[in-house]
């Protein structure tokens, strides 16, 4: 993956907003809570500055004001951390959004423990619980930045209420943008293995096809599915995953309450009941310092991954190093 | 506004309040103390002020009214089906399981109602995402928003008030119903608020302060909002109201914020209502002769 470029999913969908609107998507409105240099949208905001509305800080009228703008036919992206986005103004979207099932698209950057330096205050690892239980949220999580525009373009193109769960830290681009599709709803199997099936989200993906590498190695072959849609669930690519690999491991950047992986076990364990293990922030708050090292802290890192495939296919075989 | 005119918007805002009754005993709870208050301010939007029509609730050149203060569903309801948006008949199913009429008002259920609201501070943002909207579209509508005196302890109803004047929203109007009263007790010993006409215009308002209660008074202050259009100022009108106003034993009484009256209250209610009905159709007649 070394030679892989990489680029945060919030820049790509700065950009992306720019693509939109120039393609003709005269109703697409960007708001901000004066974080437009972090959340990208300054990207939006430097070509189209009559559409971009900064809002200052206070996320709570943000999410009311796009809601309204909503009404009059705009199509408004709300842009903040996702700290404030979905923890800070939930019952705003949660009321005033969701409700009402305005066409709202909510653009929380800085999700995750990739925030890093900032620490526990601003690593947001409850977003997902937040907006997957309430009703009519479409909730997505793309893993690098070409599943990101494609991501926000479909956001733009679906009528209704979208979280869109985007991040700081630059990762690895691995989707070909020539032939890379995007459908809401629809997760993808990156490889194809029948030993244990690892689905992630978000940046995991990228850390799990690490994982699924350090596997073969050892002789297991790891099916890797990405799930950029956590609602609604693609309950197909799980259902036969549980039944062709028998085991599976979930992997979020999020407490495992919740997250993807409550999600995941959720469907099983009432259409197919099947061993899950769920890799992610276990139930901790975070803490300062550089993203890759928080990562590893608190083993969301290929490496964990890969001795939790080995702990799950081998389980009587002790741990290698 | 000739005398006439006068009678008949007290008339039609004491059918208003029969509707806050009927709707309220039908339900068996809700809200009728501030529903009271509101009812000639309603009237008077929907009546002379706001360009609606009944026949075309959705239509884009509509001025839009959100009522921030949603747990006064009942007298938004009532004001709408008086205006014939839907049958006044359909008014006693307030809340009931199988009725559109929600507790709080539904925007996909009920026809004229612009904005589904409830959650106290969250309509008047709404209401600056119109006004802004509208603006941006180069439209000439009108936004209107009436929030409580108690709604106005939520912060984010400050945020919204800044951003109004930020984004010079001059064809925004905020009125704020000044019962003087919220459920724990009168707003001064709940949570000061006062000097709120100081406060409104030291945020950047056009601000009027007016009796809430008085038609006259309210054309003062409409004519004022329009001529404030162009000014860059967003408006705010303190409305001094009364709070349970047109049935004695709610006037005033805080413990009827949010209970509704009983078969025995409602007979007083609407007895009493069907007496200021008649006495002003009464003065009608006689200034038509």
């Amino acid at each position: 993956m070394a030679e892989m470029k990489m680029i945060a999913t919030r820049v790509s969908y700065g950009e992306t907003l720019v693509e939109l609107a120039r393609q003709g998507a005269d109703d697409l409105v960007v708001l901000d809570a004066d974080l437009a240099a972090a959340t990208k949208t300054e990207i939006f905001r430097n070509e189209y500055p009559n559409r971009h509305f900064d809002c200052g800080i206070a996320e709570q009228n943000m999410m009311c004001v796009a809601a309204g703008m909503s009404t009059m036919g705009y199509v408004p992206f709300v842009s903040s951390f996702a700290m404030f986005a979905a923890g800070r103004a939930f019952e705003q979207v949660r009321n005033t959004i969701a409700y009402p099932h305005l066409n709202v698209k909510i653009a929380a950057t800085h999700a995750g423990l990739s925030v890093g330096e900032d620490g526990a205050s601003h690593q947001c690892c409850e977003d997902i619980a937040l907006m997957r239980s309430i009703p009519g949220m479409v909730v997505l999580s793309p893993a690098d930045a070409v599943e990101a525009r494609a991501a926000v373009i479909a956001a733009y193109n679906y009528n209704g209420p979208v979280y869109l769960r985007l991040s700081r830290l630059a990762s690895p681009v691995f989707h070909d943008p020539e032939t890379y599709r995007f459908q809401i709803g629809k997760g993808e199997k990156l490889t194809d293995g029948y030993d244990v099936a690892v689905v992630a989200t978000g940046l995991m993906v990228s850390e799990a096809l690490r994982a699924a590498v350090i596997a073969k190695r050892q002789g297991i072959n790891v099916r890797v599915i990405n799930l950029p849609t956590i609602k609604p669930l693609d309950e197909e690519i799980i259902l036969t995953a549980a039944r062709e690999c028998r085991r599976i491991i979930t992997v979020e950047e999020h407490n495992i309450i919740g997250g993807l992986g409550e999600a995941v076990c959720s469907l099983l364990s009432e259409k197919l009941p099947c061993p899950v293990r769920r890799i992610g922030v276990q139930d901790q708050f975070g803490h300062s310092g550089p993203a890759a090292e928080v990562l590893r802290d608190y083993g969301l890192s290929a490496e964990a991954i890969a001795n939790a495939i080995r702990e799950v296919v081998r389980p009587e075989q002790p741990e290698q190093n | 506004m000739t005398k006439m005119e006068t009678l008949q918007l007290k008339l039609t805002a004491t059918r208003v309040r029969m509707g806050v009754i009927e709707a309220t005993h039908g339900a068996g709870c809700g809200h009728p103390g501030g529903s009271l208050s509101c009812a000639d301010v309603l009237t008077y939007l929907y009546f002379r002020e706001m360009r609606i029509d009944p026949e075309m609730p959705q239509a884009e050149n509509r001025d839009r009214f959100v009522l921030s203060k949603g747990h006064c569903a009942p007298a938004l309801y009532a004001t709408l089906a008086e205006r014939g948006f839907f049958p006044v008949s359909d008014l006693p199913t307030l809340r009931h399981s199988n009725s559109y009429l929600q507790g709080h008002p539904n925007m996909n259920t009920v026809p004229g109602v612009d904005m589904s609201t409830g959650s106290l501070g969250q309509g008047v943002s709404t209401a600056c995402g119109m006004a802004l909207a509208a603006k941006q579209l180069g439209s000439d509508i009108n936004v209107y928003t009436l929030l409580g005196d108690g709604e106005i302890d939520e912060g984010e109803c400050w945020e919204a008030f800044m951003f109004a004047n930020h984004y010079k929203l001059d064809n925004l109007c905020i009125m704020i119903d000044v019962n003087g009263l919220q459920i724990d007790g009168p707003t001064n010993k709940v949570m000061t608020t006062e000097p709120l006409d100081r406060k409104m215009d030291a945020f950047g308002f056009n601000t009027i302060v007016c009796n809430g209660n008085s038609f006259v008074e309210l054309e003062q202050a409409f004519k004022m909002f329009d001529l404030s259009h162009g000014s860059g100022k967003p408006t705010c009108f303190l409305l001094r109201t009364t709070k349970g106003l047109g049935v004695s034993y709610m006037q005033d009484a805080v413990d009827w914020h949010g209970k509704a009256p009983n078969d025995e209250e409602y007979e007083q209610a609407m007895q009493e209502l069907r007496e200021a009905h008649e006495s002003l159709e009464k003065e009608i007649e006689l200034n038509n002769g």
